[in-house]
């Protein structure tokens, strides 16, 4: 990658990751959703591992951990989507597009942003689920492959988003960057594992990508990694499909002259 | 004009505005059948936990959408009422001789009405996927009541607080406030069988799990009385604290300089 790339890579990072950790509005629903959420299913539903054939083997609260832990990295993305939409409606974009040398680092930059957004969130996150006792019988080299998991996951939400911004470049798209990403995640096992759902949403999760990327994350944290390389694949090749989506949004955009 | 004109116009307003924005109808309509869709499929293994009072999630969670869709009533009142402050509608309307307290009640009744369709097309999502209700007919009527009742309650408080800040982004900050009460409540699980001691401490003082075990005792139990009386309860101090406070905020709103 040429230096041109990287130098607008950066700085769009830099500028989305200054402006979201300075504005207390843009920073924490994406910090404190997922930490809700994780009370919510880790405390509330912790009786549902008493459930005859609930069979993982670290308890609830690690099981709800993996689904947060990939849903935060899902939405950290599509947050970040929302700001590339922002900048279109204030017309920063445009200037943005006419000041870039290598506009492909623009996609590369928000892409970077949404990571270093999301990875504040992880951390707080686990820390959270540690201090309330969440029992992990992975080693590193299990933990490592479950925030890389989450970490690609991140990308392919904002890839995903960033495409939907830079055709539509309205605020309005938001319902549109979140809701297929939103019904991706909650058609998997997010209470219960896959063998015990039934009927049709069963028959949903079990050929849902997001499926494979759950119970993949879920067998790390427990120890004994199961479908992992389903899982990695599934999710790369998502994350290099919605990186042409990504690159083509821009195309779109550079077409109608935003 | 009499008082009760005032409030048929107000009223009416408020109903056609919101009729007149796609997404504040969509939204009430289709996130929460979403969710009752989804969290019921996920979590229907749940009733085979010991003690659980149903064999079906479905209809354990039916309760649910009612509630949320009562807090989109909070912030279709609030937003609407904000955007007048914002707008200098509200200061121009100070100019007639409109009494402030028809203000606030018309603009609950068209939540009112608003909020009774939610709620017929919710108890209808549940019938038509084989929900039976306990208590009955006569126990639908009822819960129609409640329902409306609790939405009445909530856009009291969305008014209040687009009275007391005059910004509709404050109000749409009041949401994620609400939609954690509404998930640190009994709404997934009864309050009994929560094993998570703190989780359990804070459902039992969260009012809005008083308000869903009212409507789900009509939906699984037939008629228990201290779960309805609960509800009606919370509801009703919710309703009237939150009147007394928006007839306050709209008093110094209006205050003449």
């Amino acid at each position: 990658m040429s230096r041109q790339f990287w130098s607008v890579a950066l700085a769009v990072a830099w500028r989305v990751l200054h402006n979201v950790f300075t504005t207390p509005s843009l920073f924490l629903p994406g910090l404190v959703f997922p930490l809700f959420f994780f009370t919510a299913f880790a405390g509330g539903l912790s009786r549902v591992d008493n459930i005859p054939g609930f069979d993982f083997p670290n308890g609830y609260t690690a099981f709800q951990f993996v689904f947060v832990l990939l849903q935060s990295a899902a939405f950290g993305g599509v947050f970040t989507g929302f700001g590339v939409a922002r900048d279109f409606e204030y017309g920063f974009a445009r200037r943005l597009m006419l000041a870039a040398p290598k506009r492909s680092g623009i996609v590369a930059g928000y892409a970077l942003a949404a990571t270093g957004r999301w990875a504040v969130t992880a951390v707080v996150l686990t820390a959270v689920a540690l201090a309330v006792g969440m029992n992990v019988g992975g080693g590193g080299v299990d933990l490592v492959a479950l925030y890389t998991l989450a970490l690609i996951v991140n990308l392919t939400g904002a890839f995903w988003a960033t495409g939907v911004a830079m055709r539509l470049r309205t605020m309005q798209a938001g319902p549109v960057m979140q809701l297929p990403i939103f019904l991706v995640l909650f058609f998997a096992p997010v209470y219960v594992p896959l063998s015990l759902l039934s009927g049709w949403l069963h028959a949903v999760a079990s050929v849902n990508p997001a499926t494979a990327m759950l119970e993949a994350g879920r067998s790390l944290i427990a120890g004994s990694p199961e479908h992992v390389s389903l899982a990695f694949g599934l999710a790369v090749g998502m994350a290099a499909l919605l990186t042409v989506w990504a690159l083509r949004g821009l195309r779109s955009a550079e077409r109608a002259g935003a | 004009m009499s008082a009760l004109a005032q409030v048929g116009y107000v009223a009416r307003r408020s109903v056609l505005r919101t009729a007149r924005q796609p997404a504040n109808i969509i939204f009430p309509f289709v996130f929460p059948t979403a969710l009752l869709a989804v969290t019921s499929a996920g979590l229907s293994p749940a009733t085979k936990i010991p003690g659980f009072p149903t064999d079906s999630f479905l209809a354990f969670f039916l309760a649910f959408p009612f509630i949320q869709g009562a807090l989109f009533a909070t912030m279709n009142a609030g937003t609407d009422l904000a955007r007048d402050i914002q707008s200098g509608f509200l200061n121009r309307l100070a100019l007639t001789p409109l009494h402030g307290g028809a203000l606030i009640v018309g603009q609950l009744g068209g939540i009112a009405v608003l909020a009774f369709v939610q709620n017929c097309y919710y108890l209808a999502v549940g019938l038509i996927v084989g929900v039976r209700l306990e208590s009955g007919i006569v126990g639908a009527i009822v819960l129609l009541i409640l329902a409306t009742g609790v939405a009445i309650a909530f856009g009291a408080l969305g008014a209040f607080f687009a009275l007391r800040t005059g910004s509709g982004e404050a109000v749409q900050g009041l949401f994620p406030l609400l939609f954690v009460g509404l998930f640190l409540s009994s709404m997934n699980l009864p309050r009994n069988l929560i094993e998570t001691d703190w989780f359990r401490i804070v459902a039992t003082f969260n009012p809005i799990s008083y308000l869903i075990e009212g409507l789900r005792s009509l939906i699984i139990a037939g008629w228990d009385w201290e779960a309805l009386g609960l509800a009606f309860g919370f509801a009703a101090v919710l309703a009237g604290a939150s009147m007394v406070l928006a007839s306050w905020a709209l008093r110094l709103r209006l205050t003449r300089t």
